[in-house]
């Protein structure tokens, strides 16, 4: 069995806002084995984002509050780490890259000196030394070293988020979370930036978590595929598991909604409706307001999570049958 | 068939600190009555300039713009109140294209409102028409739009552009701000409504699969001017200008096991400032020869109803 | 970021409701409100509070510290303090409300006007508002009023036009950030006029900064009414000013500081009053701090 690095159970997260109190995270079970890179997919609202943020522990302060669960990383407990060891773990261990790379890069500063200085700030080297770390990683993202004097404004989009990548990777973190690290690209480029994170995490051999809703991303990146909604995990294998044999209903909505380049349906078939209010979430499955399978037990109670193989899980209750005739057939 | 929309030799040029920047330069395009000419290029190649120029919103530096054979390049300002009835646009964003102050009736109503087309209990009776075409529940006429999900919002927009009955509707990235599932969602609206009402369509987009989903003729835009020009389905099983080639291999596919070259592009930078003669795309061309540096190539007809603007389209 | 996406609709309410919600919560905002409404009953209703007519001279009576039948005490001439502090807070309410009413309109026009055209209309406004505000507002207001003469009018004439610059500012600014949002290019092709345009679809969507700049100009009005009644060019007596008080019984201040103490606090309230109302309104209007 590979070695994990991160591991979380029973994840819960709750925004305590004006309105009232927004789930966002519900009842989440992750594993990331080392070297592994996994796709977090999901809409607007499914938690992908909050599910990162707990990681980093960064979560908005007083509004966001982790209810249960347990995060653990390289075997330790983030949630019980003081002030100091989480600066210490972030940035050094695990690093995230944003969205959008103008607002991740300060202005005012050269972009070498920004490589510069998330190096010294973990590791107590020399000006001159980072100085030279910098450079090389620089040139490792595919950016001249020469332009390291230059200011983010003088960068285009693409640069911007390579200079991104080569800051979160200055410390070789073991694990890097890069949350829709491409949307904010044009295709050409964001071709150019997926390859370089390709060949980047088999240099530095670090793990991955992509947060992305593109499917076609997760088809290119990664290894493993968990499919959020309304911050459940209601899908869960590897590559070939989620894009040959999906199962819940919501993953092949998904499918089916993105217009396929190789044949010429004249309609879509979208998923109906809309994702519940994650104030007011109902009691059975969160998706069966919007699903064509629906039966009536799937109002009344939350779908069991269903093993399909070792990997492969599936939280709806149309799986269970297949779980058994699985097993028959291997008996 | 007769186009409903034509421009020729359309420019537009921006005074910028550094120079001019052409944001279109020199396009050439025309959507037949009924149909759905998809524009693609990557983020400052011109083509929301583009989609507001047709429109009024902007003044062009050259060029003519025709709509249903008529000269409507600078209107007066009756004849461009008139136009507007006909053309119509739905935006990218549905945050910032709703005003946050108006409730949803009232922002569906306001066209017919300053055209004094219906009054009173007709205006309520339209609005309520409309809200049902685009797929709104009638609850929510006095909710303002920050209440509404991004979809909801899209089809309060869509409603809008609907309201004066228009014949042609730019689309500028309309479903580009949407999750994957409500984005399906829309295409199909806006599809269904162009069968009930035989609306023209130009779709502006950066996202290839949704444009090829929705066009019947494709025109790719690099740096203020098309590249190639195609039916759809033609243009993505033979792409001929080595920009498109070079997009089309670049879509992430949501398959696994698929095998293809995918053709990166080195240099990101080339600016429509005071561009310099030459084809546009030849500091990032792999086949670029001295000729393309020097001279422009004008759209060409390589096959029926394709068109491709390369020096080098019949060696490569 | 959550909550945002959510179907809400069944919660209607709109933004100046959700704003209100959130200035209610601040303590702050909620004490410098209530300490501006008592201010204003108490000028609103002198004529009911007040023990005495304000001018109503007992010459039997001057000078007496604050006690039971006079409770700020009187003046050199007899005359009940807290009286003619009522009846001064209409004066100095009645200056403040029509000299921000004058800057609002007059600056707020000309910053919509140059926001929304840009170019040269708007560097001719502009340059010509900074030569303006290149004046001290103060000195400015004292040239006006030795001008057109003192008086209740001109008063409020020389403070309104001393904050036309800083009004102008304030929208112009905020009509340039919401100009180029794609709804105000559905309203051209709605057929909007551009009057429509900026007075039906932008200046509601700029009013938060306005009504914060209303609260804080307010409060320097007043404070510059009284500066000028303090030095002889506004309100002349008997009209009870507040920096008229002040100014009548700087001279007494060693033996009768009572004289020029209550003046000075009740500008002080109303002042301390309208800037925690902005402050805490700057808060709850600013979307960005929304959650």
């Amino acid at each position: 069995m590979d070695e994990k690095i991160l591991e979380i159970e029973n994840l819960a997260v709750e925004y305590r806002t004006d309105d009232g109190v927004v789930k966002a995270v519900n009842g989440l079970d992750l594993t990331l084995e080392k070297g592994g890179t996994l796709g977090l997919v999901g809409e607007t609202g499914a938690g992908k984002t909050t599910t990162a943020l707990s990681i980093m522990r960064l979560l908005p302060d007083p509004q966001g509050v982790i209810t249960s669960g347990s995060i653990k990383f390289a075997g330790q407990d983030i949630l019980s780490l003081s002030k100091g060891e989480l600066r210490k773990m972030r940035g050094q261990h695990i690093s995230m890259v944003f969205q959008d790379p103008m607002t991740s890069l300060n202005p005012i500063l050269t972009v070498g000196d920004q490589i510069a200085e998330a190096i010294r700030l973990h590791e107590k080297i020399s000006r001159a030394e980072a100085a030279v770390r910098a450079q090389s990683m620089l040139e490792r993202v595919g950016i001249p070293p020469n332009r390291y004097s230059e200011y983010p404004h003088q960068f285009s989009g693409g640069m911007k988020q390579r200079v991104v990548i080569a800051i979160a990777l200055a410390c070789n973190p073991q694990l890097l979370i890069a949350d829709e690290p491409t949307t904010a690209l044009d295709v050409t480029i964001q071709a150019q930036v997926l390859a370089l994170m390709n060949k980047l995490k088999n240099d530095f051999e670090t793990s991955m978590i992509i947060i992305t809703h593109d499917l076609g991303v997760v088809a290119e990146m990664c290894d493993r595929v968990a499919i959020l909604y309304c911050g459940e995990i209601v899908e869960y294998g590897s590559l070939e598991d989620i894009f040959d044999h999906p199962e819940h209903p919501y993953t092949k909505g998904l499918f089916s909604s993105i217009p396929d380049l190789d044949t010429r349906a004249s309609r879509l078939t979208p998923i109906p409706g809309l994702a519940p209010d994650p104030s007011r979430l109902p009691k059975g499955c969160k998706f069966a307001n919007r699903c064509s399978m629906k039966r009536p037990e799937c109002v009344k109670t939350d779908p069991p999570v269903v093993n399909l193989d070792d990997l492969h899980r599936v939280k709806c209750l149309l799986a269970q049958g297949k779980d058994a005739e699985q097993h028959a057939t291997l008996g | 068939m007769l186009p409903l929309v034509e421009t020729k030799g359309l420019k537009k040029h921006f005074r910028v600190p550094d120079g001019w920047l052409h944001a279109v330069d020199g396009i050439d395009i025309s959507i037949g009555e009924g149909m759905t000419l998809g524009i693609v290029g990557e983020s400052g190649c011109g083509k929301s300039t583009l989609g507001r120029l047709l429109l009024q919103l902007l003044e062009p530096t050259d060029g003519v713009i025709r709509f249903q054979q008529k000269d409507v390049s600078s209107p007066n300002k009756a004849q461009l109140k008139e136009l507007r009835k006909d053309m119509q646009m739905i935006f990218q964003d549905p945050y910032s294209s709703l005003n946050p102050r108006m409730t949803v009736a009232e922002i569906i109503s306001e066209p017919m409102r300053r055209y004094h087309l219906y009054k009173g209990a007709a205006l309520r009776d339209r609005v309520t028409t409309l809200m049902n075409t685009v797929g709104l529940e009638q609850r929510l006429e006095n909710s303002y739009p920050h209440e509404l999900d991004g979809g909801r919002r899209q089809r309060i927009g869509i409603a809008r552009a609907l309201a004066l009955e228009p014949k042609f509707i730019v689309c500028d990235e309309p479903v580009s701000a949407l999750d994957v599932s409500i984005q399906a969602q829309i295409l199909n609206l806006m599809m269904d409504l162009q069968e009930e009402y035989g609306l023209t369509y130009m779709f502006i987009t950066h996202d290839l699969s949704v444009v090829k989903h929705i066009s019947d003729d494709i025109a790719v835009m690099y740096l203020g001017q098309l590249v190639e020009q195609s039916p759809a389905d033609r243009l993505f099983e033979e792409p001929r200008h080595p920009y498109s080639k070079a997009l089309l291999s670049a879509i992430p596919r949501p398959k696994i096991r698929v095998e293809r070259q995918r053709i990166i592009l080195k240099e990101e930078i080339s600016s429509p400032i005071n561009p310099t003669p030459g084809c546009r795309f030849a500091p990032r061309c792999i086949y670029a020869v001295d000729e393309c540096r020097t001279s422009n190539q004008e759209l060409v007809e390589v096959d029926s109803g394709h068109f491709v603007a390369c020096h080098r389209v019949n060696e490569i | 970021m959550q909550s945002k996406q959510t179907d809400r609709s069944r919660k209607n309410y709109s933004l100046w409701l959700s704003a209100w919600k959130r200035l209610k919560k601040s303590r702050m905002a909620m004490f410098g409100l209530a300490l501006f409404a008592i201010i204003c009953l108490g000028a609103i209703f002198a004529d009911v509070i007040a023990p005495y007519p304000y001018d109503f001279q007992n010459l039997d009576e001057t000078f007496q510290f604050p006690n039971a039948n006079h409770w700020f005490g009187t003046d050199s001439v007899g005359r009940d303090i807290f009286s003619r502090i009522l009846y001064g807070g209409r004066v100095s309410l009645q200056i403040g409300l029509v000299s921000v009413l004058i800057s609002v309109t007059l600056g707020g026009s000309l910053g919509a006007i140059a926001g929304f055209y840009g170019g040269k209309t708007d560097n001719l406004i502009m340059r010509t508002l900074d030569i303006l505000l290149a004046i001290p507002a103060i000195l400015l207001a004292i040239t006006i009023v030795t001008a057109l003469g003192p008086g209740m009018f001109n008063l409020m004439l020389a403070i309104g036009v001393s904050s036309v610059p800083s009004f102008a500012r304030i929208v112009r600014a905020s009509i340039l950030s919401v100009k180029e949002q794609e709804f105000v290019e559905a309203a051209r092709l709605s057929g909007c006029n551009d009057a429509h345009i900026i007075f039906s679809h932008l200046v509601p969507n700029i009013m938060a900064p306005i009504i914060v700049q209303i609260t804080l100009s307010m409060a320097l009005a007043i404070l510059s009414a009284s500066s000028l009644s303090f030095i002889g060019l506004g309100i002349q007596p008997p009209i009870p000013e507040w920096g008229a008080m002040l100014s009548a019984g700087r001279a007494y201040i060693r033996n009768y500081s009572h004289i020029v103490l209550f003046p000075g606090l009740a500008i002080m309230a109303t002042i301390l009053s309208l800037n925690l109302l902005g402050d805490g309104l700057r808060d709850a209007l600013d979307p960005r701090l929304k959650n």
